[in-house]
């Protein structure tokens, strides 16, 4: 009978262990912030609550005894927290690049069913056709922001690589409007390329991708020799493209008067129905027009979903191991301050305080713990390059990014590896029975 | 061996303790399982014996332009190639243009050049004798729910079929599965359908290839073939460039991401953590039975014997924790693969992952168990007893 009541607490204690985590996997920081209130004015107010405060503060102030099995805790939470943030930072950077190379006013238009830019292609009477569409801005000399482009998958050799080795780069041949349509791209070095010539800039994360991509320097695209003249900064996935002239490109690629894509401003985000409904209704196209925020988001999709979901299942696992060392020096404190626990029971304390305090000096561990996992984190990882295929086509370079958001739930992971790893030694350091305490090693 | 009953006592000493260490072993080596699988399918990617001995020959250009189908026959020609065979993109998407599928249109002998792919022979003659037909990785099979003899309409991202819409429909004639699991994922998730329909179905191809595969009789006259085989259109408005399978999967893989770098830092982040805990432990449980190990020398164990004793002691718990680890990850990892509806492919762990995991298990015990297994061997009797 004793047992099946004990078995019974223990599972009642962990469904609500298992539902608590989950609330606070979603609660926002202001009910965090109360509740962090809450906890103190109930130590600062009531007589058990201070009884704990004081518990803790006994047991914070011999840390520094216990530094070698404490530290365990702090450097296996640490661990956890340092690898998750770094894995999600990874998705985040992935997902901000893209996310950033669209907007809402901004479209792109693609032969129908097309999934990417270099599977698509328009002939001349259809880029015909959709620059003259509605809603699309005008340049000051009166001719629509819309910019017919050729996009390739060019070989280079990349960086650091064995002589023969090329990696495949997004090569965009575009006209003078390009440049309008995308005010975020800057030259930086350089000029830009000459209509007609065989000039290429390249983009700053192409440059950091590719061998060869300096100012002055010529590079092979195609059959051809090229100049470098110049390096561009958009902050966006344009930085990991090369750009030249669409004629030249077409021409060297055997391209003719087609396009892949046209890219155009629309006078706002309001006109895109507008200008997708009049495409679709054109008997003579036969095209997707999707803004270019849509595009890109689409385009990350997967790969970020992918990268996140590795984060997490590694990120689980290590913290299921965490918990178990966190639990198991936590006993051990437990263990060996088992006579001073009890002796403070036998003078009165209450069992809710000491389960308070063992708690909270073990969040408090944990919240070290999570400081330094994400520290960690943001030193090594915020702003590392790394870079894939997308789009199925050209490499492209993005930044981790360690942000804000990603730092603070680090936090929380650690903050709930320490409570399920401090609650269990806490619930037995406050059941054992007097007696049998006060007669422990 | 004839002290394993102490041993296995010193384990059980502390049952709650034991049973944590283990768990946190147990997860340490069920990320290892997972990711060593992961690290090792790219590592071993177009690695197979038959990957060595194939050429890949695509356009100098780029990856997407595609070559001339008069190069077949010249290719044929050069001395050292076995057989040569040709394929194109097709661009294959499922009811989503975004819903991707690796499908190629492949020359009729293209199976012969993959023996790693097996498909059943009645079946391999039906995709032979079906104009429309195609072959599908059985994982996609299993994804999406089909069943060989049925329509399967495809979009293609790149191709118009003859009527100008991206629609096409095919008939399922079969199934491709890898005969070899480890390094053959990629076979399952693949679809295969013939040259000839494709080109003849659609207007921009015009008698053109992706690319070419060749088999050479001698893989030590790998390098040689692939010059001649570029040398036939050097100069010309269609270069080539052809490298072993081997070469251009890796080349192909190292574009992906610096993966194994990842890999490699998150498996280092998590055995320093491990043996952090595993040897927190172990000083833990020396630390306590210091009177019991100072009993045995007592009784005459010498020096060594208590070493051995509580060396033994930390492999066999890392032994035990990361056996039943990596089992876990053989059994978890087909379960996270059908999970992400085939997004993630955790490859199944193979002897090499098995040996590695054994390695370090040792490696790692031993590490943890010898500032213990010092101490203890060091320790005092007198002082020990006395409980100095």
């Amino acid at each position: 009978m004793n047992k099946l009541l004990k078995l019974g607490r223990g599972l009642l204690i962990a469904i609500g262990l298992i539902a608590g985590l989950a609330l606070w996997a979603m609660a926002p920081w202001p009910v965090l912030l109360a509740l962090a209130a809450a906890m103190a004015l109930w130590m600062a107010l009531t007589r058990s609550g201070q009884q704990a405060a004081s518990v803790a503060g006994v047991g914070i102030s011999t840390l520094r005894q216990r530094l070698g099995s404490s530290s365990v805790v702090v450097i296996g939470i640490a661990g956890v927290v340092a690898v998750l943030v770094a894995m999600l930072s990874m998705a985040e950077g992935y997902r901000q690049t893209l996310a950033r190379t669209g907007s809402d006013d901004s479209v792109i238009v693609l032969r129908g069913a097309s999934a990417a830019e270099v599977m698509s292609t328009l002939d001349l009477a259809s880029i015909n056709v959709i620059e003259q569409a509605p809603g699309i801005a005008r340049a000051p000399d009166g001719r629509p922001l819309a910019s017919p482009e050729t996009v390739v998958a060019a070989n280079l050799p990349i960086k650091g690589g064995a002589p023969d080795q090329d990696g495949s780069v997004q090569l965009r041949g575009v006209g003078d409007r390009a440049w309008l349509v995308r005010p975020q791209v800057k030259i930086v070095q350089g000029r830009k390329f000459e209509t007609g010539k065989r000039e290429v800039v390249v983009g700053s994360g192409a440059q950091r991708q590719f061998a060869g991509l300096d100012v002055g320097k010529q590079i092979r695209l195609g059959s051809e020799q090229w100049t470098v003249v110049g390096v561009f900064k958009s902050g966006d996935a344009m930085d990991s493209e090369v750009w030249s002239d669409a004629e030249m490109v077409a021409a060297t690629y055997r391209r003719g008067a087609s396009r892949n894509a046209v890219v155009a401003k629309l006078t706002s985000a309001k006109q895109f129905k507008p200008f997708k409904a009049a495409l679709a209704g054109d008997p003579r196209l036969q095209v997707d027009a999707t803004t270019t925020a849509d595009y890109f988001a689409k385009q990350s999709e997967t790969m970020t979903t992918v990268i996140r979901v590795i984060g997490i299942v590694v990120g689980s696992i290590m913290a299921i191991g965490a918990v178990f060392g966190a639990l198991n020096t936590m006993f051990a404190t437990v263990a060996t301050r088992a006579r001073e626990i009890a002796t403070l029971r036998a003078i009165g304390f209450r069992g809710l305080p000491v389960v308070v305090a063992v708690m909270l000096e073990t969040m408090l561990l944990a919240l070290v713990g999570g400081l330094i996992g994400g520290l960690l984190a943001w030193v090594i990882f915020n702003g590392y390059t790394a870079s894939t295929i997308a789009g199925g086509v050209g490499q492209l370079t993005f930044d981790f990014r360690v942000t804000g958001a990603l730092l603070w739930s680090g936090l929380k992971w650690a903050l709930a590896i320490g409570f399920v790893g401090g609650l269990f030694p806490a619930l037995r350091a406050a059941t054992l029975p007097v007696t049998a305490a006060l007669r422990a090693l | 061996m004839k002290y394993f009953h102490l041993i296995w006592a010193e384990l059980m000493r502390r049952k709650t303790r034991t049973t944590l260490t283990l768990l946190s072993i147990v997860a340490a080596f069920l990320l290892f399982g997972l990711l060593d699988g992961v690290r090792e399918s790219f590592d071993q990617a177009g690695n197979s014996a038959n990957g060595v001995k194939r050429l890949q020959t695509g356009s100098r250009l780029s990856f997407i332009q595609p070559l001339p189908m008069s190069l077949n026959d010249r290719i044929g020609q050069v001395p050292g190639v076995k057989q040569v065979s040709y394929a194109n993109w097709f661009g294959g998407a499922y009811q989503d243009p975004h819903n991707q599928i690796f499908s190629f249109a492949v020359a009729p002998n293209y199976l012969d050049l993959y023996p790693e792919i097996s498909v059943d022979p009645a079946q391999r003659k039906a995709f032979a004798a079906t104009r429309t037909g195609v072959l599908v990785g059985a994982q996609l099979m299993q994804r999406f729910g089909w069943k060989v003899g049925q329509k399967l309409p495809l979009q293609s991202t790149i191709f118009p079929n003859s009527d100008g819409t991206k629609n096409w429909s095919f008939d399922i004639v079969g199934v491709l599965s890898a005969a070899d699991k480890k390094t053959g994922g990629w076979y399952d998730q693949m679809i295969l359908m013939h040259w000839k329909y494709f080109d003849d179905s659609n207007p921009y191809n015009r008698g053109q290839v992706g690319w070419y595969v060749t088999e050479v009789s001698d893989v030590n006259q790998a390098d040689r073939v692939a010059k001649a085989i570029d040398a036939i259109s050097a100069n010309s408005d269609h270069e080539s460039k052809t490298q072993t399978e081997a070469a251009s999967a890796a080349n192909w893989m190292k574009q992906m991401a610096d993966i194994g770098l990842i890999v490699g830092s998150i498996m280092g982040a998590v055995f320093f953590t491990l043996v952090l805990l595993t040897g927190n432990t172990m000083a833990q449980a020396v630390r306590e039975r210091t009177s019991e190990l100072a009993v045995l020398k007592t009784i005459g164990f010498p020096d060594r014997s208590v070493l051995m004793l509580v060396l033994a002691e930390s492999v066999l718990l890392l032994l035990i924790g990361g056996v039943v680890g990596v089992a876990l990850a053989g059994v978890l990892g087909p379960i996270v693969s059908a999970g992400s509806r085939g997004a993630i492919n955790v490859p199944p762990i193979g002897a090499s992952s098995w040996l590695l995991a054994l390695g370090l298990m040792v490696a790692i015990g031993l590490v943890v168990g010898a500032l213990p297994a010092i101490r203890a061997m060091r320790l005092n009797i007198v002082d020990a007893l006395s409980g100095r």
